[in-house]
């Protein structure tokens, strides 16, 4: 038990941050998914709303477009009776020369409890959680990491297939551009952790050059054997560097057209961290897969970063186990 | 917690009440809720995570055992609440959600019977109020607990009670179906 005066146990940076899911860990990973569950059953009474963050402000700081992932954290935390601020870079000091430093500075002085930050830069979350004694969320940065999206992936696989542990068994193909995504990277990460088999299935040049995973250039090998395909959003500015000779041919090889489509198991699971290309890697309307789960990714978005901001800005100090017993 | 402690409040668990106890008191509550609620017209159970859960199955099994004798009654709706997004010390101390809440019935004009192990502070109890009140507004709510040990930090006073149990506030009471420990 803690004495009186007796430092509590949060790090030397003060709040705890999500910046990425191999920091997260898999304790912490199962903590959030069961708490999002909670968050699901809010989310579907006819008044969506608990008190829980009542008084704490989180701040949303993009740097990059983004619509979903702005929305989502937004209505996550309005749903927890937090209060929001939106940053926008395009009407803010940055273009009077104010140095990022500088601009998280401001805003922590106005008495935020939580950031959440996307940026181009891979690491920037990680300077910004340097710089500040409020919790910080890492909503995607540059090509490195997206973990509420990984934690969102991972949870609608686990409600779609009705599971209760992990993921162990599942095998999971993560189709197209896994060297510039983000999404790949963290997705990938969590989905091993769980314990699911993952396979890359890219064009060479698409590739990072070092991976842990099995990779193929083949998915018509495996397509009718995976429980999961996940195909991941050709990014058309990528074409002007020339990775695929045509977005035609990329299609060819890699999307779900109808005939994959026909060939995948009626129980395996599409999904797409959105925003669609459609008729690019998913030349199929979503609608008529029966397996389709994208609408429920956006969905569970919103449980999951209300999971996320709950346990960061909700819980306190030391173990969850502490409340265990009926004391109370 | 260094292990010769944990072994040390262990031994040192003083069992108040036996599994028959608990049985005993348990139907008397039932007896009560039914006396009180004449005909069971719109009683609903709700359990509070997560200890209240258990006992308020118990209650209206016990409920439903009882009421076949008299035909022409069905046995009582029970379910469960998570309160742990209400509570007034989120922030001060860890969160552990228990199960997912589960109330698959209309809360609006119906008679909540809450059930709770233990009834102590009286804060879990508010947090479940406020709880309660987002699914619907009841006609009334009635609290039914197992143990009542005291120490109450707010105006909240048990409808229905299966021990008042004295306690100091560095003791931990623990209930179970097999009966209720002091330690």
């Amino acid at each position: 038990m803690s004495q009186p005066g007796q430092q509590q146990s949060a790090g030397s940076r003060g709040a705890r941050s999500l910046l990425s899911i191999d920091e997260l860990g898999a304790e912490g990973v199962f903590h959030i998914l069961d708490l999002a569950d909670h968050m699901a059953e809010v989310n579907r009474r006819p008044n969506p709303k608990v008190p829980a963050l009542r008084g704490k402000t989180v701040c949303n700081v993009f740097f990059e477009n983004s619509t979903r992932t702005r929305l989502s954290f937004e209505t996550a935390a309005k749903r927890l009776s937090a209060d929001t601020m939106t940053f926008s870079v395009a009407q803010s000091s940055l273009n009077k020369g104010e140095s990022l430093r500088d601009t998280i500075e401001t805003i922590a002085a106005m008495g935020v409890d939580a950031f959440v930050i996307r940026h181009g830069s891979s690491g920037v979350p990680w300077m910004v959680d340097d710089w500040t004694q409020a919790s910080v969320i890492n909503a995607g940065d540059g090509w490195h990491a997206h973990p509420t999206q990984a934690l969102l992936d991972a949870y609608t696989v686990r409600t779609a297939l009705k599971r209760t542990g992990g993921l162990e068994g599942l095998r999971i193909a993560m189709v197209g551009d896994v060297k510039h995504s983000r999404v790949a990277r963290s997705t990938t990460a969590i989905f091993r952790l769980l314990g699911a088999d993952v396979t890359l299935v890219a064009p060479r040049t698409l590739l990072p050059p070092m991976v842990d995973e099995p990779t193929t250039e083949d998915l018509d090998a495996l397509i009718e054997d995976v429980d999961v395909l996940y195909l991941l959003r050709m990014q058309r500015e990528r074409m002007n560097e020339a990775h695929v000779p045509s977005l035609r041919e990329y299609t060819t090889r890699f999307g779900l057209t109808p005939q994959r489509a026909e060939r995948l198991s009626p129980n395996a699971l599409v999904m797409h961290p959105g925003p669609m290309n459609r008729g690019v890697e998913i030349a199929v309307d979503p609608a008529e897969l029966p397996g389709a789960v994208i609408t429920q990714q956006v969905a569970n978005g919103i449980a999951v970063r209300m999971a996320v901001l709950f346990d960061l800005l909700g819980a306190g100090p030391g173990s969850a186990e502490t409340l265990e017993g009926s004391s109370e | 917690m260094p292990d010769d402690q944990l072994a040390g409040a262990a031994s040192a668990a003083k069992r108040v009440l036996e599994s028959g106890d608990v049985r005993r008191a348990t139907t008397r509550m039932a007896h009560e809720i039914i006396e009180r609620n004449r005909g069971l017209d719109g009683v609903v159970l709700v359990g509070i995570q997560r200890g209240g859960v258990w006992l308020a199955r118990e209650l209206g099994a016990e409920i439903a055992r009882i009421e076949e004798r008299e035909p022409g009654n069905a046995s009582v709706p029970v379910g469960s609440v998570d309160a742990s997004l209400y509570r007034d010390d989120i922030g001060l101390r860890p969160v552990a959600p228990g199960s997912v809440s589960e109330l698959e019935f209309d809360i609006d004009g119906a008679t909540v019977v809450l059930v709770d192990d233990v009834l102590y502070t009286g804060r879990t109890v508010r947090a479940a109020l406020d709880a309660i009140a987002d699914y619907g507004r009841p006609k009334s709510v009635q609290l039914a607990v197992l143990v009542d040990r005291g120490h109450r930090e707010l105006p909240i006073r048990p409808d229905y009670v299966g021990k008042n149990l004295p306690t100091s506030g560095e003791e931990n009471v623990s209930v179970t179906s097999d009966g209720v420990e002091i330690s």
